[in-house]
Order: structure tokens, then sequence, then C-alpha cells
């Protein structure tokens, strides 16, 4: 299996880019991280006329904590977001779901901005960025907007985000005060796509939920934020009853179909199943300590 | 400082391999890695359908691509009569359809350009007129009557029906029913899966047109059985045939067939006069190259109320695709399937096996498994672990009442094999022990009470390896010897070739062990080839776990021959009596006086310098070894798994295997055979599949479908031995590759049941995946 | 359009023109003729290609040639040159290798894991290595050369320089 022809681009600066891709247009596509792009480039079920590589453009690979936001560049890759301190202490649902993305190797390379904007149902990082409730910057050679997660994802590989644009940047509210998360991902092997993923996200005000967000992988025609069940949990202590509920919630606000994966049933269960099983983990992480 | 004293090679010894010396610095010689001056590459268009009819093939625009220098259909290949092929089992296979295409993937056309990259950008150039057809995937469906006829091109094929075969005796079997107890039955599916090698099948043809000699590098695990297939395909005189098999990365039985691309990258190289590459991908390597197993059983057990097993009745439906291309001895439709009497002393067995084609990929059926053997012993396993549930016995006490004792050997079966040796039982306690199984029980029995799921698998499987002999087993006609050639030079260095191939099995230093074992010479001055065919003697080749069991009979015959000629020498040389001298570890002595020597190195250099009156120079000689019965390796399995009832995730906590093959030659290099086949084992058992949508669409097309076990889901596996030699062979050795793979599907499946089948599930067929086994346990009202 | 590039190969620096979408594994194959480094999957599944860019491990069948400008590769064939390296010698000590088809790949992650983590436990070496496919060994024996490889490794370094050069 091997690419049809392209056009290859490797501006230096994000301005370039910008340029690149407004001139480009539908022709046009970013490769960061390439690790899903190229695959698919070789098995021709995509076949843009020009690649633009951003892999040369300083500076892209950040991730710093300030002003009450975790910002994080279109190269940062997964393998860093599995090294960082930061992202283990205080954001434990990054840190478990970097882990589990794709495979070693293909970790060293992809980055969670590729990765989102390929916007794969099965990816892990939309689920993430929704539970923790991201905004992504969108960068276009006219300006720039801010859109939300849940107003990114469009259906399978679908986003709002325009062939002239570029994901220039993830922001995500610094957590504060006791927080916990967890990322729960079934697949049958390592390398697999997630069968059901659960990204939990929890922060805590004198032992009640200030702020929950789950986000679903897997279960539908992109990544799903439960808000039922985040809002089931707003404002309570987390005790197995109001935990069940919030999973069973999730596992109704799941789409999934059945695949080789597993039935509708089946994975709708894994999903409360799952969200159970990812509160507990994210409220003993929040008790434990990370304090913001 | 102690000293080490290197180790020579012995047998038992475990040497390190010598071939790895390459394969570390990356020097290893693949297929792909061959590169001729002039050389062009092949891609292969392939049918998007699974049954269509072919109305027209336009390759004006691929031809009119630049770098393309040929695109070549069936019509080309018929006029040189290359449109179909034999297979092994004596059927036809299209090389490139010109009818019709029977499957998904199949080989419709082949573009011959400068660059790989440029053949694979003509190929959706070519325009190719299909009608599609109702796709046969059931093959209880392909034999229904009014069945969409898939062969339809043979004369007289009226059905989609291939063979009929029974072994066994009927009337008794029939008797043992009457008089049962109870009859325990298990009607289960063993999916069709893939060996993936990690290196994929190709060749490089290079045909000079001028001489016609045709020299082809191939993934061949038997070179010359292709050989004289090749000649007989193509009709080319068999002398002017070369088939080099290099380094070849992996090959499980993947690599036994003859592909299309083989031939059509031949057939161009002679019609072009460049060499031809063709090297596949993987999703043609999945979808096209033979897959395995895809086996329908229904087995039932009579028995006696105390666990004796009085007799055993199957019924096979076998799965062959569109082609019926099995390697398979002629004789056994159903491959050796009638060990399925396995390791127990069962006095009546009758077998009866169908094949259909359906609109699938040909086979194969060969994955680490010789001829059937895997679902025959998958099949008994399974059953006794069935009949230990419904009798309430303790599966491995159940196995012990049945098994066929030490002094019953040669064991003659119900079936017709004789079983050369086997200490069932030692091999089974020592599992047990190993694993401390009384506790497992008991932390089971506690488990349970909790509501926490937990099983103990057992397998305790007997295969038959090592065809011949030639009389009885052979493929495509080709009995089924095999051959060592040894030649000992001056100096008391050897070469030893042979007709097997390895795939990685460790050739190079197993074979040069058996030659110090029986000459002295050490390991490291016997350098072994294996794989041209102008080069070694004829063998059939590296499958069904022969290698060991034929051509490491034929190496010890050839190295025992050139011991009797040495001898002579010898004697002259200390001017006594050959009946007078003995031979130990590589040395000739005087009996009586031992320090009145000569080495083997002082022989050897004698038979070419200082030889006794009338004798003929030289130290070499060549055995074709037919071995007077199969051997039989035999082990148990024992796996230990813990079940989430959220997700039914299995998890498998602990997996002991006892092994016994026989003598072991080198035993670092049989742990890892064992390791490698509870590898593929497992990912058999939980996540290796290629299945098919209605429309015959196959699923399971690349590595995002068809899974393969990382480092991270492999259990650690607990290996032990027995040694029970085989009486006939004259190593005693039995074969070892395919144990593992033929085995342990059943222990891991075996483990699943054993957790859950008090909630009343007695069966899930592989691969036990997570969502079956929380289905399972959801229809048992037990999952989370 | 084709493009120059200048990388570092194993210690050489290699100028050529290539096409864009030429993976890295066939710049490095074919044009390189640098066979050591295999394929074996078209799905970045196998991980038979691995090499490392920059001192990382990439799947090569899932890198562009293109992206190699500028950088620094090292496949196998460096890893041996001159003596054999520990986890070479480890490898065949151990058995950690039958066919040899995945060894290159197999060995490349287990070089950038060591130089990472240069006591990992065994769950540590199975994780490394999760994105290596291997059929023939079922893993044990991979492992089991990692391990011993690191302890090879711990044991040089601990040797001072003056007694390595005193030898």
């Amino acid at each position: 299996m091997l690419p049809a022809p392209f056009d290859y681009h490797a501006p230096e600066t994000t301005e370039e880019t910008l340029a690149l891709l407004d001139q480009l247009g539908d022709e046009g596509k970013v490769l960061a991280g390439g690790q899903s792009l190229i695959p698919m480039l070789k098995l021709r079920f995509a076949s843009p006329g020009h690649l633009i590589d951003i892999n040369r453009v300083q500076g892209l690979d950040f991730l710093d904590e300030r002003d009450a936001t975790l910002r994080i560049g279109p190269l940062f890759r997964h393998k860093a977001a599995e090294r960082s301190s930061l992202l283990a202490s205080r954001y434990p649902v990054m840190a478990e779901a970097a882990r589990q993305v794709a495979d070693p190797i293909i970790r060293n390379r992809g980055t969670i901005g590729g990765s989102l904007a390929h916007a794969d149902p099965a990816g892990d990082w939309g689920s993430v960025m929704l539970a923790m409730d991201a905004e992504f910057v969108l960068r276009s050679k006219g300006g720039s907007r801010n859109v939300k997660a849940r107003d990114f994802f469009s259906g399978p590989f679908g986003t709002t985000l325009q062939p002239n644009e570029l994901l220039a940047e993830i922001h995500i509210p610094a957590t504060r005060g006791r927080s916990g998360g967890a990322y729960m991902k079934l697949e049958r092997k390592v390398g697999d796509f997630a069968t059901v993923g659960v990204a939990v996200h929890l922060q805590m005000d004198d032992g009640k939920v200030r702020s929950a967000g789950i986000g679903l992988t897997a279960v539908g025609p992109q990544n799903i934020k439960a808000e039922k069940a985040e809002a089931a949990l707003r404002g309570q202590a987390l005790d197995d009853a109001t935990i069940k509920e919030a999973a069973a919630l999730a596992a109704a606000a799941a789409d999934p179909t059945s695949d080789q994966r597993g039935s509708v049933e089946y994975k709708r269960n894994v999903v409360r199943v799952f969200t159970e099983r990812g509160l507990k983990r994210a409220r003993d992480r929040a008790r434990e300590g990370a304090r913001g | 400082m102690a000293i080490e004293t290197p180790l020579k090679g012995f047998i038992g010894e475990s040497i390190k391999r010598k071939e790895d010396d390459r394969f570390i610095r990356g020097k290893g010689n693949y297929v792909d890695d061959i590169v001729l001056p002039g050389m062009l590459h092949m891609a292969i268009l392939r049918s998007p359908f699974a049954h269509a009819r072919i109305h027209s093939i336009d390759t004006t625009a691929a031809q009119a691509l630049p770098g393309v220098v040929a695109v070549v259909t069936g019509k080309l290949l018929e006029q040189h009569k290359l449109a179909w092929m034999p297979t092994l089992s004596g059927d036809t296979q299209a090389v490139l359809a010109t009818d019709k295409v029977r499957f998904q993937g199949q080989e419709v056309a082949c573009v011959i350009a400068t660059d790989p990259y440029v053949a694979r950008d003509a190929l959706p150039l070519i325009d190719v007129g299909y009608e599609v057809l109702p796709a046969v995937v059931d093959p209880s469906k392909a034999l229904e009557p009014g069945a969409p006829v898939i062969r339809d091109e043979k004369e007289g094929q009226t059905s989609n029906h291939i063979y009929h075969w029974e072994a066994g005796n009927k009337g008794k079997t029939d008797d043992a029913f009457a008089k049962a107890d109870r009859v325990v039955s298990l009607e289960t599916f063993y999916p069709r899966c893939h060996p993936s090698p990690v290196e994929t099948c190709g060749i490089v043809a290079d045909v000079n047109p001028a001489t016609g000699h045709a020299t082809l590098y191939m993934t061949s695990q038997a070179p010359h059985a292709h050989r004289t297939l090749f000649a007989i395909v193509a009709g080319l005189p068999e002398q002017n045939i070369r088939i080099v098999s290099p380094d070849i990365g992996g090959g499980f039985g993947n690599k036994v067939p003859i592909y299309p691309g083989y031939v059509v990258a031949t057939a161009a190289s002679l019609l072009i006069g460049k060499p031809v590459k063709w090297v596949e991908d993987r999703s043609e390597n999945l979808i096209s190259t033979g897959f395995a197993r895809d086996f329908h059983m229904k087995g039932e057990m009579a028995m006696r109320n105390d666990g004796r097993i009085l007799g055993i009745r199957v019924k096979l439906l076998s799965d062959n695709g569109a082609f019926y291309a099995d390697a398979q001895p002629t004789k056994f439709r159903a491959g050796l399937f009638h060990i399925v009497t396995g390791s127990y002393d069962i006095p009546a067995a009758h077998v009866v096996a169908d094949g259909a084609y359906t609109n699938k990929a040909p086979g194969g059926v060969a994955y680490r498994c010789s001829f059937r053997v895997t679902e025959a012993s998958y099949l008994i396993e399974r059953l006794v672990e069935t009949a230990a549930i419904e009798l309430d016995q303790d599966p491995a006490e159940l196995r012990v009442k049945n098994f066929i004792q030490p002094d019953q050997f040669p064991y003659k079966s119900a079936t017709g094999f004789e079983y050369d040796s086997g200490q069932y039982e030692k091999a089974l306690r020592l599992a047990l022990d190993k694993v401390g199984y009384d506790e497992l029980r008991k932390e089971q029995a506690e488990k349970r009470k909790k509501g926490e799921l937990m099983g103990i698998g057992i397998a305790s499987f007997t295969e038959v390896v090592g065809a011949g002999p030639g009389k009885h087993y052979d493929i495509a006609g080709l009995r089924m010897f095999d051959s060592a050639e040894l030649r000992v030079h001056p100096t008391g260095k050897a070469i030893l070739k042979l007709g097997v191939k390895s795939q990685g099995q460790g050739h190079e230093t197993t074979f040069a062990q058996i030659v110090t074992e029986e000459l002295g010479i050490p390991a490291a001055d016997v350098e072994v080839q294996e794989g041209d065919t102008d080069n070694t003697p004829y063998g059939l080749g590296t499958y069904a776990s022969r290698s060991t069991p034929v051509g490491g009979a034929a190496t010890a015959m050839v190295s025992r021959k050139l011991r009797d000629k040495a001898k002579k020498i010898a004697a002259h040389l200390l001017e006594a009596s050959e009946a007078d001298i003995d031979f130990d570890h590589g040395k000739f002595f005087v009996r009586g006086s031992p320090s009145k020597s000569k080495t083997i190195q002082d022989v050897a250099f004698a038979a070419y310098t200082n030889l006794p009156d009338g004798m003929e120079a030289g130290l070499e000689g060549v055995t074709y070894y037919d071995p007077p019965n199969m051997t039989f390796p035999f082990g148990t399995y024992l796996v230990v798994v813990d079940i989430d009832r959220g997700t039914g995730q299995v998890k498998v906590r602990r997996m002991v295997a006892v092994d016994d093959c026989g003598v072991r030659i080198n035993p670092m290099i049989v742990e890892g055979q064992i390791h490698g086949g509870l590898a593929e084992g497992f990912g058999i058992a939980f996540m290796e599949l290629i299945t098919f949508d209605e429309e015959g669409n196959c699923l399971g097309s690349n590595f995002t479908d068809y899974l393969l076990p990382t480092s991270w889901e492999t259990p650690k596996f607990e290996t032990y031995e027995t040694v029970t030699p085989s009486p006939h062979h004259p190593i005693g050795a039995k074969g070892v590759g395919e144990s593992a793979t033929v085995g342990s599907p059943a222990a891991f499946v075996n483990a699943v049941i054993d957790a859950v089948g008090h909630l009343g599930i007695k069966n899930i067929d592989m691969p036990v995946t997570s969502d079956k086994v929380w289905t399972a346990l959801k229809e048992a009202g037990a999952a989370e | 359009m084709n493009r120059s590039i200048t990388a570092t190969v194993n210690g050489e620096k290699v100028s050529t023109e290539v096409e864009p979408r030429l993976l890295l594994v066939h710049f490095i194959r074919e044009r390189l003729r640098l066979t050591g480094t295999h394929i074996g999957c078209d799905t970045s599944h196998c991980g038979a290609c691995t090499v490392l860019l920059d001192g990382v491990p990439v799947k090569s069948c899932t890198v562009l040639a293109v992206q190699a400008d500028g950088r620094q590769l090292t496949t196998v064939e460096a890893i041996g040159a001159g003596q054999l390296h520990p986890i070479q010698k480890a490898f065949k000590e151990e058995h950690g290798l039958q066919c040899g088809f995945c060894t290159p790949g197999m060995m490349l992650s287990s070089f950038a894991l060591l130089a990472d983590n240069p006591d990992p436990t065994e769950e540590e070496i199975r994780w490394a290595l999760s994105g290596n496919i291997c059929r023939c060994t079922g893993y044990m024996n991979i492992v089991k050369a990692v391990r011993s490889a690191a302890v090879q490794m711990k044991q040089a370094a601990a040797v001072p320089a003056g007694a390595v050069a005193g030898s």
C-alpha cells in the first residue's frame, strides 16, 4: 500500500502555514504527527493534493498552565503527555488517556491536536477534551476564533474546523481545589481502537462535586459529552447511589452501533460500568490529594 | 577465573543459534531484500466482489501510464495455458480470473512497472466490468439445493460439494453409543484464522530469456515441491528451474501453497525478459493467501456414568473457500483429523467429513498445525471439559480415568493410528503440581461464593506429526520423505544440506547438533544449507512439525553412514580391526586402549589423504529418510483465568505448559518454539479472526481488524518438560513446532468455560472476545 | 515535484532527491539499501520498520522520507557497527529471536527503552515493546533479553573508564 502523489510544503512559521492553508483550501491537509493521516494516504482512503507539514514550525509543542488555563500546542505529542509530571499530578484523565493511545511507537510521533482534528469517533482525546470542557483556538489567515470542544465535533471524522484553519491551541480550564480524573478504555489489544472509552474529570469543593465532566469514546458518530450524567453529579456528594445514577445516564447518552467489537447492549453496558468505575477512581484521587 | 568449556553442541546442549549473528545485525536476506539489475515491480488488481462475472477488462489507461511496462490479464495467461493452475489438493485455481471472480481479493490483473509506486498508481486505471452475483458465505447453505454453483467452470460440478470422507468404524461406534449411560455433545466452530507471519509472501522471478533458466527467489516452505509443481504448471523443464528460498520471516504454513502472484511474476519475467519482483502487502496476505481452520464440528461422546468414554462420533463441515487448495495428504481429505481420540483410550470412533466451496479465499488451512490436528485436538479437549461439567467430575481426574496407559504403547487407535509412545498422566500430574491445582480449586470455590469468576482450564493433547511414511502420505502425489546430504571436508569441517527449510526454527543450529552427536564434529564446524533447489537434496519441506522427525532423522542416518566409513578408515589408521574400534564423542579408539585413538578430524583428513586400499576417497553421503511411522508428541497445558463480569474481559493469570516432544536436541530452541506456539494459540483463542459479511466482504483484511497479540496481552508462560522418546526415531525426537498451537486453544477456552460452566454456559466459540463472554453471562443472569 | 533532502543516516550525511510521497522505510530500504529495516504491514501495527528518528523510535512506514530532512536516522545496521551492542548480544544469548524479521525493530525499541529507563521491570518492558509484533517467540525471551541487556549495560557503566582502557 503506497500513497498517491501529492505536493509537500514544510512551512517554518505559523503565518506561513496559515497562508498556505488559505491558498490551498480544500486541497491542503495539515500533517502533524501523521499517525492517522499517513496510513490513510497509503490505503488511498485520502488523497489530498497538498500536505502542509507543520513539524518544522518552532514552538508548537508546548504545554503550560497559566492564567487558570492549561494550554497545549498542536505539536504536543502523546508521548510528551504520557511523560508530563504536570498532567500526572493535576490532570490524571489526560495522563491516563495518553498512555492508552495507540501503541508506544505511535505515541512518539502522534499529536493530541492532530488526533482532535482527525475526529475519529473512536479517538481518545475528543472524549477527554469534552470531559475537561476544553476550548480550541482555530486560527486562519484572517483571524482566530475559539470553539468549545462540544461544538467542535460534527459526526464521524467531521469537525467545524474550516479548510483554511489551523487548530492552533487547546485551552483547558485549570483545575482548582481537589480534582481527580480517570480514563477507562476497553481495547481488544494494544494498538486497537477503543471498543469503549470513558473519560472522567471531577472537581470537588468540600466533598461535593463542583463540576463533573464525562466524555464517551467510540459509542456514537462522534465523541459524546454525557451532559445529563454530568448535571446529575453537580453539587452532589459522590456516594455510590449518585455514581450509579450518573453511570446509567452516561449509558443512556451512548449511541453505539453493533460491530465486531460488540453489540449495542454490550457497549452501553461497558459505558455504564466504566463510568461507575471511573467516577470512583476519580473520587478517590480527588480525596487523596491533587489540590490545585 | 574458571574457564568454561565451550559447548560443542551435543544433543541436549542449549548452544546459541548460528543464524542469529546475521539477524541481530540486520543482515538477514529475505526475498524483499533481493534486488536484481533491471528488476521490474508487480502489483495485483484484486476483485472487490466475492462473486461476480467479468464482462470486460480494459487496460488501456493503465498501460498508458508512464513507467508501466505491461498489464497481464487472465486472457493473456490463457494464451499460454496459464490462466489456471493445479492446487495442492488436486483441484484447480484461477491464476488470474477469466470468467468469474469467486472471492473478494481474487487476482484479476497484474501491472508490471519500473517502480512499485507506479505499479500501484496503475491499478485503479484498469477498468473491469463486473456483474455481481449472489455470494455464498455459509458452507451449510452452500450445500443446499439451489445454491449458486461457485465452480460452474468445472465439468460435472453441479453443486458446491467438494469431498466426503470417513474414518473409523461406524458399526462399532453405534454399538458404543447404544451401550452408553449418557451422551455428551458439543457443537463448535473453529473459526477462520490466518498464520500472518510478519513477513508477507513474495517472489523475485528471474527468467533468462536466452537460456530459459528460471531462478525464483521465493518465500517457500517447500522449495523442492514447489519446483516440481512449477515445472508442471509452467511446462518448464525442471532442471531449468531453480527455487531459492532465502531467509524466511516466519511461515506457520502460510508459505506452503503456490500463489497466483508467484506464477504471474514468473510468466511476466519470461515474457518481458527482466526480473520481476512481487511482494504482497499485508491486506493481500490476509485476504488471499492460505488461511486456516474454518471448520464446523459436531462431536458426541458415549459415556458411562463413571466417566469412562466408550466412543466418539464426529461430524465435520469444512469451509474451503472458492478453490480446494488445502495442503493435505491425498488420501486424507480432512487431514489427520482422526487423531480426534486424543490422549484417551476410546474403543470406538467414527468421523464423517464434508467439504464445501464458498465465496471466500482458498486455503492453506495450515497455521502451525499439521493437517487438521488442531481442530481435532480442540474438539476432544473441549468435549472432555463438557463431560467434566455435565458429570460433575474434576476435569483432571476425568482425563486420568481415560488416558491411554504407558504399557499400552504402541497403541492402536480406533481410527487407525499407531501411537509410538506416551506418558500422559505423568505430564498432567507435573502440570497440576506446578500450577498448584488443589489450592487453585479452593480459591475458585471461595471466589465463587463471592460471585467472582475464576477458571482453570486443562488440555492434555496428543498430536501426530512427522509425515510420512511416504506410502500413506503425500503432497500433490509427492511422497513425504525427507533428505540430508553431508560432506565432511579434509580439515574435518562439514556442510550439511537438507530438503527441509527453516522459517525461524533454528535448523542451522539444531541439525548441526545432530551431526555433532553422531560424528563429534562441533556444531560450529557444521554449516547447514537449505532452500536452494540446485544445491540441496530433494525433500518435501518444512511444515506439519516434520523437520526434526523426518529431516532430523535423515541427518542422523547420513551421519551414521559416514561414521561407518570413518570407522573403517580409523581402523586403518590405528592398525586395528574394524570390529575392535569403538566410537565416542568424536573419537575412534581401539577397544580396551582408549589412549590409542583418532579424532573424527584425523579420519576426515585421511579420507582424502590416507585411505585403506580399495576404498573410495571422500567422506560424504546422502540419505532419503522415509519414516516408518508418525510421531506423537503430547503434553498438558493449564490455564488460569479471571473474568470481569462488567466487561466480560478475560485475564489470563497463569499458563503452565508441560510438553513431551521426546528427546530435545537444543532445549533452548525447543522452549522457544513452545513459547511462540502458545502465543499464537492465545491469539487464536482470544482475538484472531477472519470473518465475512453476508456479501462476502472480508472483515479482517488488515492488522486493524485481524488482531495479533502484542507483548502486553500475551501471558507469561511457565514451561516444563517430560521426555518420552519416540522408539522409532533414530534419536528419539518427535517434533515440537506445533504442539503449543495445537494444544493451547482448548486450554484457554476450557479455562473460560470452567469459570462460567456452573452458570449453565456450555460453550463460547473462539475467538473468546469480551463481548461474547459478557453476553453469555448476561443470558445466564450473571453479568454486572 | 521532487524535493532534495539531507539526512544523517547512521552517522553519515546523505543528500538526495525524493518524491514527497516516498515513505521513509522505502528511502531506507530501496535508496540506501539498508535492508535490515523490514516491512510487515500497511497500517502501522507491526513495528518491523521501526527506526530511530533523532533517537526516538518511529514506524518508518508512517513517516515520509521528506520529513527526515535535516534529521538523524539510526537503523539496526548502526547498532552493531564495530562490536555487538549488549542488546544484540542479549537477543542472541537469551534466544530473543527466531525468524529475525521483527528483530531489528524490536531491538531499536529496546534500545530507546533502555536509554530512557535503564532498569525496567518486566511489565515496563512488555509495555514499551507493545508496538512491535513478533509471531515467533511469544515475547518471553525478548523480555528476558531486554532485562539481561539492562543488567549488562549497568555493569558496563559501573566499570570505571580507566579499567576498560587498561584491559
